[in-house]
């Protein structure tokens, strides 16, 4: 879908980015990780032709970016920024309908859109004709959301989309942002220096330091298979928390007992061992049921039945 | 009718055509230099704001212009545009750019960045940006500068009058010349109301919230240009010749009043200032103006003296006027000043003249030289700096000349030394000065003190008029009961109002009085 060549940005002496290569498959979910001065942002803006590359090439789809009209190439993408960046002077309606007026849709079909928009990032049609500065934070950053899903684009870049949120805000809205139907289908490039953000929302993570991309894997292949100490380090502080995170229910199928035990609660193998964990401490369950769909079969763990399988499980990630 | 006592009210009610038409004059002229400076200085602003190599060199050069002294800057302007609004508008509009070009750069190069960004990623070009995001955002700073430019513009278009541009200046200036408070104050204060209705107006609109200010923006450029046109409605009627008189003349009995009275007058007339009349009348862009006899330009550029056959100018001999208190403490000034009293009649005067205005000598050098050469130059005696004798002038080169020859005279024959304080402006400063003791003496006029000062009913001008002799009887009587100033004895030369054409153009007409000049214009 999107596939980056030895894409480099200088300035001046600078090497912001330098020579990366990477690839994203479509309706895939890739985050660029790393510090400030990583020179992701720098990458992911090259995307969008914000900033222009000194050396490389990008395809969408096959199509070289270079070849297309900015402007043109831009209404295709959408774009989340960090301080949302909406135009202080229209409402929310106008803020979202930006894109479908510059490809000049007809009025029904925007505000049929817009409001299809609205209900899904749960904001009131109140908020219709209010301006930016009267809402929160958060709604404001939905509505940036809004924006850029509105022309329905095949690709979206977001560049620290949650940063300007308190961490209750943000956790509301990591959650609604995984159960959107709308980004299911997108190929989405994620900027964030937020490792919690990296590994809840992102299928492949590309961890980058002074412009190279370091290690380029799943979330568990870096939790579990660090290419190197910067890795690990760059992990460290968070590791147990990320790697129950990161670890699903089907991951330690095979360490979990056969039969079925008492009780109404059935979980998903998807779900993340954390998760799981979960249901131990809020529903006072000593015992859950677990369906793994794919083979359809229906196993139980207690909470210390399914700390060991994570300990078996971890042993063995670090035999192979 | 003695106008001392008239009120402002009175005044005002009095001259309403005349205010209305000035009023409307200052609104048009402010406007159409505001129009054309949005006009320039809005793409100006968007200009360095895309091109920030630019702005040091366009903004420095705005300031400067904002710098320069509003009268030098309309002087600049008549060699390239001549007189009238043409120039004053120009002028105008060069200091209405500063506010309105820094502030649109600062309003655009304000504009927070990530929504710019934002504006750009969405897909929007340079143009749409500009238009649908950059310039909206900016429009509160923008607003503030054309505030600022509106005010100063408002100030600065009083100036215009001086050169035939019309506006509330006429009042203004008309009444520092003729000793007129209520004239003043009835240019003054309705200027002032102008600037502090039109700041208040758009303070609204600035605080305006966004919606609205959509309309009213797309509004505004409507509201300027029909303000604008405002000026144009005052049209002044047509005749053959057009004439241009000095504020002072136009409010004088002794000036354009009689001029309509005695002599039932009808010309078209522009106010101007004397420091630019007489060019004007030169390079055609005037034919008649209300000179004095004696200026040197009358020589430099070959115009002639109609003939005031009906007598409505007052003689103007000049003399030096005097504190009875300055007379008292120095003992032997009258004696000095009157070595003067007979000495300069009015060929002397104009070829005096004729040297600093035309040639450009220094009013010192002359007053040297005339004084050499009629034998009267003594150097200078050692002063005592704690007897010095204060010689106000008013503003222009005769009344300099007649100052430095003064200057001359006491430091030659007395140990008194000499402080002098020249270009107190007009009559109403000048005296100003001499009654409230901030100068001892200076060089007045028979007939200024006769119809400026004192304000002689008109009976007794009337009976007057004729007799040069008469007249400074007159006022040196009515000085010395009046303000304790003494009239010393007359130099000589009477500098009296007079009307001027060139020389050409009057023989080829053959005019030769004011009446010739009256026929002319009624003849079809």
């Amino acid at each position: 879908m999107i596939k980056v060549q030895q894409l480099s940005k200088h300035f001046c002496d600078v090497k912001a980015v330098d020579e990366i290569s990477f690839e994203v498959a479509e309706h895939e979910n890739l985050i660029l990780l790393g510090t400030s001065g990583s020179g992701k942002t720098t990458m992911l803006k090259m995307i969008n032709r914000l900033i222009e590359p000194t050396g490389g090439k990008i395809e969408i789809e096959g199509k070289n970016i270079m070849d297309q009209q900015p402007e043109i190439l831009r209404r295709g993408i959408g774009y989340v920024l960090q301080n949302n960046g909406l135009f202080p002077h229209y409402t929310v309606a106008e803020n979202i309908a930006v894109v479908p007026q510059l490809l000049k849709w007809d009025k029904k079909k925007t505000e049929k859109r817009v409001g299809e928009l609205l209900e899904k990032l749960h904001l009131s049609k109140d908020h219709l004709h209010a301006y930016p500065n009267e809402l929160s934070g958060g709604q404001q950053q939905r509505v940036g959301l809004a924006r850029a899903l509105v022309a329905d684009p095949a690709v979206l870049l977001m560049d620290e989309p949650f940063g300007a949120l308190d961490n209750v805000t943000r956790s509301k809205i990591h959650a609604e942002f995984k159960a959107l139907d709308e980004l299911k289908r997108k190929t989405i490039i994620m900027v964030t220096h937020d490792v919690q953000e990296a590994f809840e929302l992102g299928d492949r993570i590309c961890l980058m330091d002074q412009g190279r991309i370091v290690q380029n894997g799943t979330p568990a292949e870096l939790l579990f298979k660090p290419k190197n100490k910067f890795v690990k380090d760059f992990l460290k502080e968070q590791r147990l928390n990320l790697e129950f995170k990161s670890v699903k229910l089907s991951d330690v199928w095979q360490w979990l007992a056969r039969q079925t035990a008492k009780g109404d609660v059935v979980l998903s193998a998807d779900l993340s061992l954390w998760a799981g964990m979960e249901h131990f401490r809020f529903k006072e369950k000593d015992v859950v049921n677990i369906r793994h769909g794919g083979i359809n079969e229906m196993r139980s763990a207690g909470f210390e039945q399914l700390m060991s399988a994570f300990y078996q499980y971890k042993k063995q990630q670090s035999h192979e | 009718m003695n106008e001392q006592q008239q009120t402002l009210w009175g005044f005002m009610r009095q001259e309403s055509g005349k205010l209305a038409e000035q009023t409307v004059q200052h609104i048009g002229l402010t406007f159409i230099s505001l129009l054309i400076a949005v006009l320039v200085g809005l793409p100006l602003g968007i200009f360095i704001s895309r091109r920030k190599r630019f702005s040091g060199a366009v903004l420095g050069v705005a300031g400067v212009l904002q710098t320069i002294p509003s009268i030098a800057l309309l002087g600049f302007m008549i060699p390239i545009l001549g007189i009238g609004p043409k120039p004053a508008i120009a002028a105008l509009l060069l200091y209405a750019l500063l506010p309105i070009i820094r502030n649109t750069f600062t309003g655009i190069t304000g504009v927070d960045p990530a929504v710019k960004e934002a504006a750009l990623a969405m897909g929007m070009n340079k143009q749409q940006i500009l238009l649908k995001v950059e310039l909206p955002l900016a429009m509160p700073v923008i607003f503030a500068g054309i505030r600022t430019a509106t005010v100063i513009t408002v100030g600065v278009a009083t100036l215009a009058s001086y050169i035939a541009a019309g506006g509330l200046g006429e009042f203004i200036f008309g009444g520092i010349s003729l000793n007129n408070t209520n004239m003043i104050l009835a240019g003054a204060i309705p200027a002032a109301l102008l600037a502090i209705l039109f700041d208040f107006l758009l303070s609204r609109l600035q605080k305006l919230n966004i919606k609205k200010l959509k309309k009213v923006t797309a509004s505004l450029p409507v509201l300027l240009v029909v303000l604008s046109s405002f000026y144009f409605i005052p049209s002044a009627y047509g005749s053959k010749l057009k004439a241009g008189f000095t504020p002072e003349f136009m409010g004088r009995r002794d000036g354009d009043l009689g001029l309509q009275s005695k002599y039932g007058l009808k010309i078209r007339t522009v106010v101007i200032s004397d420091a630019v009349m007489y060019k004007a009348a030169y390079e055609k862009q005037l034919d008649v103006i209300s000179g004095y006899s004696t200026d040197g330009r009358l020589k430099a550029y070959d115009l002639v003296v109609l003939k005031d056959d009906k007598g409505i100018f007052p003689p103007y001999y000049a003399a030096p006027i005097i504190r009875e208190n300055s007379l008292k403490k120095f003992v032997s000034l009258e004696k000095i000043l009157n070595l003067l009293a007979g000495r300069i009649n009015d060929s002397v005067m104009t070829a005096l003249n004729y040297r600093t205005d035309y040639l450009h000598l220094s009013p010192e050098q002359v007053a040297k030289d005339f004084l050499v050469q009629q034998k009267l130059w003594k150097p200078a005696q050692t002063a005592n700096p704690d007897s010095v004798v204060r010689i106000g002038s008013k503003i222009f080169g005769e009344q300099y000349i007649l100052a430095n020859i003064y200057s001359m005279l006491i430091k030659g024959n007395s140990h008194y030394d000499v402080s002098t304080k020249t270009g107190l402006g007009g009559t109403k400063i000048c005296f100003d000065a001499l009654a409230n003791d901030q100068i001892d003496f200076y060089p007045e006029y028979t007939g200024t003190g006769l119809l400026a000062i004192l304000q002689a009913p008109a009976a007794v001008t009337d009976r007057l008029s004729t007799s040069p002799d008469a007249v400074y009887q007159y006022v040196a009587q009515e000085f010395d009961k009046k303000h304790n100033i003494k009239w010393l004895k007359p130099i000589g030369f009477n500098n009296a109002y007079a009307l001027m054409m060139r020389r050409k153009q009057a023989e080829k007409l053959n005019i030769k009085t004011i009446s010739d000049l009256k026929r002319y214009l009624e003849t079809r």
